[in-house]
């Protein structure tokens, strides 16, 4: 198995992006990488791309073949591939293309991801959505995806004395960060009363707690790491790149306050990196809602079960602490264009571990992590990255 | 040759509803009325329609410049709740108010501008020197699906404008229109309710029109916003035309006088022609209006209109917009479904 390396990495603004389509969107990301990696399109070799529900959203499928079409490749006849996992598409996508950069099948690999989600209406974009739940079990019977991380709230309250103040804190500095980044969707400070007193979507998660539905696009362009060291001068190499199933619906899990398959994803990047959870340095992971950040980095080890609410609130994980997560602005406040989500974050990483994320900056950043969830925690993926 | 407004007039049914009233019955929160900053809606009489407003809105316009209505040489009516799918609105409103058949008519539909469409219509016509007068009408009894955002807000009103050269209580210096295929906000054939592109009908449609119309117009004439002493804007909430007068440079002061949605509601093609409406009302001889309109669809048409010394003579000799505001009837909702037909046997 070959090391590979992120040379290159593009993502347009999110948000409501009324003026464009989500071909447009691919294009403009797709452009902003390769120009970044500084390659040209015959070096491409193979083409990935993270999609949830194209076919949903603005009636397309066969993503796969239209972003090699959009990007100009279509006459190089580069192999090009749509996955799909819920919300971790965009991960998945990622490991797929580092799978076919460490196998040796390729060496310039593009992983993409992208979503066009307000081309219709919220109610339809809600049930789009909710095909990443257990169709059968869980939404004939009325349950929503804020209803499913309701209960897991409402678990994690009792059990462990988690407040909604707690649950708010994660908002508030989701947003904190997102004012100091460019591409985000809502650049503005809120504060704790603002998410209590914004409208109950399912007790305990008001509409501040949720990620919102958005449009958006981003790519990374990956080579051998060998390969990279000639082609760029800050390549970020992937240190672990993990993933793990878990059942589908929540009612069948083993604890309905601990996602499982972040538990193992995140074991085996750890083993597989070599590190502890204390050495990373930045992470992004997977805030849909916001207790989904707390049992996130809880599953991820980065604070023992049951600390998550009160380490968020104490500011354990805000730019300048010990722990900066979500530098982003997250899911909540960057906006959460499922597909592109989980290579968002990876461009994130990269541009921390650059030094090149501005006012947002995390000071020597050198290990980065980043976790993209599928579901209630079908999957879930974990990447590690480092200078 | 100066084309304007001679005369004006306006109806508003007496009934109301309460927004709270509507959130009761739908469960939602007390917070709407103030997140849209609308507290009432104007509800029509059973027998009332988008008809027998434009006739009471169109005689109120005759009454106070006691023009004769033989001269009226066009009838524009816009709405988009048009009693019949195929049978002018404008033909009755015609025989209701004029003596002759010596005039051209026809309805005009663009969703909330139909009124301000017509009215250029008529500016037009006169304009060309084709008419001597032309009457163009906004009225609307429009309609909101159970339990939709739209029937919050979708109200009863309508306005009447008489169009001419001569005897002008305010002049129409120029106007302007920004236009463009935005599907924000629709009705099929057939359909009893519109249907709405929820936060889509917000920036890409309200905001980018009414600034794309208003910003045209205002470059076009070199104006700039403080060279108008009132503003108005359509009006489908109280929030929008707030959002879209600062965006532009407008004062608050500027745009309260014709700000009469949060009383009435959305009166759809009458709204921005209400508006204006309530405006002259109050407005001194010498005084500049700025007028914007907006229809989904989408499209703004804009207007730079001057007062004249005649407004002092007119003003009174038919109701203002605030004789109809206050005082009304206020209805629950059971009541309110049986005048809107909402309840079919």
């Amino acid at each position: 198995m070959r090391s590979v390396s992120i040379i290159g990495v593009g993502c347009t603004k999110f948000g409501e992006r009324w003026d464009v389509s989500l071909r447009d969107m691919i294009a403009e990301a797709g452009v902003l990488a390769i120009d970044d990696a500084e390659i040209s399109g015959e070096q491409i070799d193979a083409l990935y791309v993270g999609n949830m529900s194209g076919g949903r959203f603005v009636e397309q499928e066969h993503i796969g073949a239209l972003i090699a079409d959009c990007a100009g490749l279509s006459r190089l006849h580069v192999p090009s591939t749509r996955v799909e996992a819920a919300c971790a598409s965009g991960g998945l996508a990622l490991r797929q293309g580092i799978l076919a950069v460490a196998s040796g099948y390729s060496d310039i690999v593009i992983a993409a991801g992208v979503e066009k989600m307000t081309d219709v209406s919220s109610g339809t974009a809600a049930d789009a959505l909710a095909a990443a739940a257990d169709r059968e079990w869980e939404c004939f019977f009325g349950a929503t995806f804020p209803a499913l991380y309701a209960m897991m709230a409402r678990l994690h309250m009792r059990r462990y004395g988690t407040t909604h103040d707690q649950m708010a804190a994660v908002a508030v500095k989701n947003h904190h960060h997102a004012c100091y980044n460019p591409i985000a969707q809502y650049q503005m400070e809120i504060s704790i009363e603002d998410v209590s007193r914004s409208p109950m979507v399912a007790d305990p998660l008001h509409i501040l707690d949720c990620s919102p539905i958005s449009d958006g696009a981003a790519a990374v362009v990956l080579a051998p790491t060998e390969m990279a060291k000639k082609l760029s001068e800050s390549p970020i190499k992937v240190a672990a790149s993990a993933q793990a199933s878990d059942t589908l619906a929540l009612h069948d899990r083993r604890d309905l306050t601990t996602l499982d398959a972040t538990v193992h994803a995140g074991r085996a990047a750890f083993v597989q990196a070599g590190i502890e959870p204390r050495m990373v340095d930045v992470a992004e992971v997977h805030d849909c809602f916001t207790i989904a950040e707390i049992l996130a980095i809880e599953d991820l080890g980065f604070v023992e079960k049951g600390q998550g609410g009160q380490a968020t609130e104490e500011g354990l994980t805000a730019i300048g602490s010990s722990l900066p997560v979500n530098t982003s602005g997250g899911l909540k406040a960057c906006g959460h264009p499922v597909g592109a989500t989980g290579i968002k974050q990876a461009y994130e990483i990269a541009l921390q571990l650059r030094g090149e994320a501005g006012r947002r900056q995390v000071d020597e950043a050198e290990v980065g992590l980043a976790h993209n969830v599928g579901g209630s925690g079908g999957t879930a993926l974990v990447h590690i990255f480092t200078r | 040759m100066a084309k304007g407004i001679l005369s004006y007039g306006v109806y508003i049914p007496r009934f109301r509803i309460r927004l709270e009233e509507i959130a009761r019955v739908w469960g939602d929160g007390e917070e709407i009325s103030e997140g849209l900053r609308v507290l009432e809606k104007s509800v029509p009489d059973l027998d009332e329609d988008t008809v027998t407003i434009a006739v009471e809105a169109a005689r109120n316009a005759i009454d106070r410049c006691s023009a004769d209505p033989k001269r009226i040489g066009a009838i524009y009516a816009g709405s988009e709740s048009h009693p019949y799918a195929v049978k002018p609105t404008a033909t009755i409103v015609g025989q209701a108010v004029c003596s002759s058949s010596s005039f051209t008519a026809a309805d005009f539909e663009f969703a909330c501008k139909a009124g301000t469409a017509a009215l250029q219509a008529c500016l037009g016509m006169v304009g060309s020197g084709l008419i001597d007068l032309g009457l163009a009408i906004g009225a609307d009894v429009s309609q909101g699906a159970p339990g939709d955002m739209l029937e919050y807000t979708a109200a009863a009103g309508g306005a009447a404008y008489l169009i001419g050269s001569q005897d002008l209580a305010a002049e129409i210096e120029d106007t302007y229109s920004f236009t463009t295929d935005t599907p924000d906000f629709w009705r099929r054939e057939g359909m009893p309710y519109p249907e709405h592109g929820g936060r889509f009908t917000g920036e890409p449609a309200y905001f980018k029109h009414v600034t794309g119309a208003a910003r045209g117009l205002m470059k076009r004439l070199g104006t700039v916003p403080e060279d108008y002493d009132y503003a108005v804007f359509h009006q489908p909430n109280g929030k929008f035309p707030l959002r879209v007068s600062r965006m532009l440079g407008f004062s608050k002061t500027q745009i309260e006088p014709g700000l009469i949605v949060p009383l009435i509601g959305n009166t759809y093609s009458a709204s921005c022609l209400i508006g204006l409406a309530a405006t002259l009302d109050v407005a001194r001889p010498g005084e500049r209006i700025f007028v914007t309109s907006f229809g989904s669809g989408a499209g703004s048409d804009a207007f730079s209109i001057r007062v004249t010394d005649r407004i002092d003579e007119i003003r009174c000799r038919a109701p203002s917009v605030r004789d109809y505001i206050g005082g009304g009837e206020y209805l629950d909702y059971a009541m309110y479904a049986r005048h809107k037909g909402k309840l079919r046997v």
